[in-house]
């Protein structure tokens, strides 16, 4: 066990998937299958967009590999651990200490402040925030820009501040993996650029894989790497050397 | 995670959700609050009213009433296997004195259950004055003992309430009847061969017709000469220190003493089979106020829960676990029924004060300090009952679903 843990390329493995497959059962007897059977690895410090176009499962596939949805077979190892095998205590402890979200809507809670919302995954985890938990969730807003709307309430910015707002939040626990669906999605082009900058950001400097859903030729143009799933199937996965 | 922690987030997050929608919160507080006046308001008026209508009963009454057991006739033994016919005819009462009185006043003086005992002697009369007659219930009573029983002193209308000497307390109507005032004589006859003129010393009213009408208050010996009782006493009043366990008392000391006891709950089961039917329909009302309330609060957080649904798969994608989102909403409907009793309860003790100052002054309604909290602590808990079906249904819902929700 303990060697398992000192090998550098398995402490490097964030996510890996083995065989996973999931379906919906559409009402007796139909059985519907989104995803056939997906192999998988993305290390620390990976960005890598997955593309495809609509219905070929890549928000369900997110959903599983967020742990909001659970796969019918296959294996879904998290930082080296077998999900399949957590109960739902244990997927909640995970994506609190181990996963962030950004969603194509920005998902904050109209009810708190800016900075409220960036402390929530803390709170939830430890109640109170400490001064220190305080400090890092300004410095993330300064990093994202928006230091100075800490005490606003989050319907008084505009969709690309609530959408920084969002990935602050998402980075604010540190997670191994941050997942991202359609994050520009919903932003105009100027805007959507200055958000995935800050993706690209982020992972330099914490290190996180990302894993981010897009149909934006452009900004997955700009990962390090593309997985394209088409009809619950990876069907390439091409890996590019950035020059920075 | 410690609970206190978990706590803390659940609260903040339960107390945001609420006032972030302001109208709504008014208006569940609102109808929470009518609810918790309603009940605050009716039980104290109840209680009020009850506790008056027990006072005024029992302010020209003993709690319990020993007195001599009824003559009675014995049937001779008939040999075994024998059928024996037999007609009976009921002896007559007479009046008759409690044997060996003295020992048992003793024996009750020293019972803790009892406030105060007071020996009497009372029996039928005739009242004359002139021409005018009227029946009357002689009373012949120990003044100092007998005002810790009846507070006839406390009602007087003229005069002070004193006996013995030829001196006579008689009531209002009575004196009214007989066109008697202070000073003047009233010729008594029981009907043994005497008659004796007394003096009125005092008028009494004590709100009750049968007194105000009937007793005509004497000292002790003149009564037992006028009922041909020398020595004698009829009755022995007691004050128990617990009204409602004056039934438990009496038969209690009725064995112990051999005497014939009856509680006043007896003499007036009527009265308390009234004012049972009272509680029971004031504790309908408040069982279906409170069910109201309780539909009210689980429906406001019914529809939180599907307005939030977005919000609530996002904390749950966040790391909230379901016990965290359940307590989010228990604790809601625990705010909410916090909230509204209090300023419902509020509202109830105004009620109260305003029919106490403006009311139409029949009673007044005494506050019980602890029906407030009582209350609150009452409609704290079925804020957290009533929330549990909206808040199991936040915990379970599918957070991938959740978050996609519109």
């Amino acid at each position: 066990m303990s060697e398992l843990k000192t090998d550098p390329k398995l402490a490097e493995e964030v996510l890996r998937l083995q065989g996973l497959r999931k379906s919906y059962h559409t009402g007796t007897p139909l059985e519907v299958e989104i995803l056939h059977g997906l192999d998988l690895t993305l290390s620390r410090g990976e960005l890598a967009a997955l593309v495809g176009p609509s219905g070929s499962g890549k928000s369900t596939l997110l959903n599983v590999i967020g742990l909001l949805d659970s796969a019918t077979s296959g294996e879904l190892f998290l930082l080296g651990e077998a999900t399949s095998v957590m109960d739902d205590e244990a997927r909640t402890r995970a994506r609190n200490e181990s996963i962030g979200f950004v969603f194509q809507f920005h998902h904050l809670i109209s009810a708190f402040t800016v900075l409220e919302n960036v402390l929530m995954p803390l709170m939830i985890r430890s109640g109170k925030p400490s001064k220190a938990h305080v400090e890092h969730a300004l410095s993330l807003l300064r990093a994202v820009g928006l230091h100075d709307f800490a005490n606003k309430k989050t319907n008084l910015i505009s969709g690309g501040q609530q959408q920084r707002v969002a990935i602050a939040r998402a980075l604010v626990t540190e997670p191994a993996l941050l997942l991202a669906d359609e994050p520009t999605g919903n932003l105009d082009t100027e805007t959507a650029a200055d958000v995935f900058e800050l993706f690209r950001r982020f992972n330099r400097e914490i290190g996180c894989a990302v894993l981010a859903v897009t149909h934006d030729p452009r900004l997955s143009a700009s990962c390090d790497r593309t997985i394209s799933l088409v009809d619950g199937r990876i069907t390439g996965d091409q890996m590019r050397q950035i020059i920075a | 995670m410690r609970l206190a922690d978990s706590l803390w987030v659940e609260s903040k997050i339960a107390l945001r959700f609420l006032g972030d929608n302001p109208l709504q919160m008014l208006l569940i507080i609102t109808g929470i609050g009518v609810g918790a006046a309603v009940i605050v308001f009716i039980t104290a008026l109840i209680t009020g009213l009850q506790a008056n209508i027990i006072d005024r009963t029992l302010g020209s009454q003993a709690h319990i009433r020993f007195e001599a057991p009824e003559a009675y006739n014995r049937v001779s033994q008939t040999p075994p296997d024998t059928v024996a016919l037999i007609s009976e005819t009921h002896r007559p009462q007479r009046l008759q004195s409690i044997i060996n009185w003295q020992q048992v006043l003793a024996v009750l003086d020293q019972q803790p259950e009892l406030l105060a005992v007071s020996p009497m002697v009372t029996g039928p009369a005739l009242a004359r004055r002139g021409v005018a007659r009227s029946s009357v219930v002689l009373v012949g009573i120990e003044p100092e003992r007998y005002l810790q029983i009846v507070r006839v002193d406390e009602n007087m209308v003229e005069g002070r309430f004193r006996t013995g000497a030829g001196e006579t307390v008689i009531g209002a109507e009575l004196a009214r009847v007989l066109g008697l005032t202070l000073g003047d004589k009233l010729i008594v006859d029981a009907g043994f061969g005497g008659e004796k003129n007394l003096q009125i010393g005092g008028i009494f009213s004590l709100g009750v017709r049968e007194a105000d009408e009937r007793f005509v208050y004497v000292g002790l010996k003149e009564t037992q000469a006028l009922l041909d009782l020398p020595g004698g006493v009829t009755i022995i009043d007691a004050r128990v220190t617990d009204l409602f366990q004056a039934n438990a008392i009496a038969r209690r000391l009725s064995t112990l003493t051999g005497l014939k006891a009856e509680s006043w709950m007896e003499t007036n089961a009527e009265l308390l089979n009234a004012l049972r039917s009272q509680s029971m329909s004031t504790q309908m009302i408040r069982i279906f106020v409170g069910v109201s309330v309780a539909f009210g609060i689980a429906s406001v957080l019914a529809v939180s829960v599907v307005q939030r649904t977005r919000e609530i798969g996002i904390l749950r994608a966040m790391g909230s676990s379901r016990p965290q989102i359940l307590r989010v909403f228990l604790l809601q409907g625990g705010i909410l029924g916090f909230l509204g009793s209090l300023a419902g309860s509020a509202a109830g003790y105004g009620l109260v004060q305003v029919f106490n100052i403006f009311g139409p002054k029949l009673f007044y309604i005494p506050v019980d300090p602890w029906l407030g909290p009582s209350a609150i602590a009452l409609a704290t808990v079925t804020g957290v009952l009533s929330a549990a079906v909206p808040a199991r249904r936040a915990a379970h819902l599918d957070p991938a679903v959740a978050i996609r929700y519109v």
